[in-house]
């Protein structure tokens, strides 16, 4: 289950909003415990995919992550998850994020309508890496 | 000769939930290496079948990619940090044109 504000909520909407055309992705912070993970900010990372591929690709490069991690870590908290946008497509992990997913974290999708956010959803990776599975969301 | 391990949380679940070990080794390899032998459940997200490390896990001493500094056969000081980092990509579409 992850755990989620509407204040969270509205910032990955607007940076989905502010990145359309082009794919945003961040890196959520947060504490873990057991199969619940809270978010309580997130990281916005720059898209580094060649610009041409943005509409439906992202990339975080390593030294990015690196930062990120070591960034939570220093706040205290955790990188619990990721999320990306889906522009003008729907708000559901394609084949390409199931390949490039790790279990245990949490994938935020948020589809962006002709540069409107539209649905908001989590996802979770089988420990086997086999499917993704919509995980439920609880508002705080 | 001790470095810090730090682990991120995708990983912390072959760990027993550890966030960081302390390791002696005097290379990245011998790090890595004593971190699987110590879990070894964590091997196969490590490691390719021919023993290569897997292509979307880098290692970084401090904040430098071992890519540029000669891979697992980095040397490490007492006192560094190293730390495993997953790669991460996506994307809408299924198909790559
Ligand atoms: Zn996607």
């Amino acid at each position: 289950m992850l755990i989620l504000t509407r204040k969270i909520d509205a910032q990955i909407r607007t940076a989905g909003e502010d990145g359309y055309p082009n794919e945003c992705c961040g890196a959520l912070f947060g504490e873990a415990d057991g199969d619940t993970r809270t978010v309580s900010e997130i990281f916005p990372i720059a898209n580094a995919r060649e610009s041409d591929e943005q509409y439906h690709r992202f990339v975080i490069t390593p030294e990015d992550f690196m930062r990120a991690e070591l960034e939570a870590r220093r706040q205290g908290l955790d990188v619990v998850g990721i999320y990306h946008s889906h522009p003008d497509h729907p708000a559901e992990p394609s084949e390409y994020d199931r390949e490039h997913a790790l279990p245990f974290y949490s994938y935020i999708i948020v589809s962006v309508e002709k540069g409107t956010s539209e649905n908001l959803t989590s996802w979770e990776l089988s420990a086997d890496r086999e499917k993704f599975t919509r995980e439920v969301i609880s508002w705080l | 000769m001790a470095v810090t391990l730090l682990v991120p949380t995708a990983l912390r679940t072959f760990t027993d939930g550890k966030k960081e070990l302390e390791i002696a080794a005097t290379t990245v390899g011998e790090a890595v290496t004593a971190l699987a032998d110590t879990y070894p459940d964590i091997k196969k997200h490590l490691y390719e079948d021919s023993g290569e490390l897997r292509s979307f896990i880098n290692i970084f001493v401090g904040e430098t990619n071992i890519k540029s500094t000669g891979g697992l056969g980095t040397a490490v000081r007492d006192g560094d940090t190293v730390m495993l980092v997953p790669a991460i990509a996506g994307g809408a579409l299924t198909v790559n044109n």
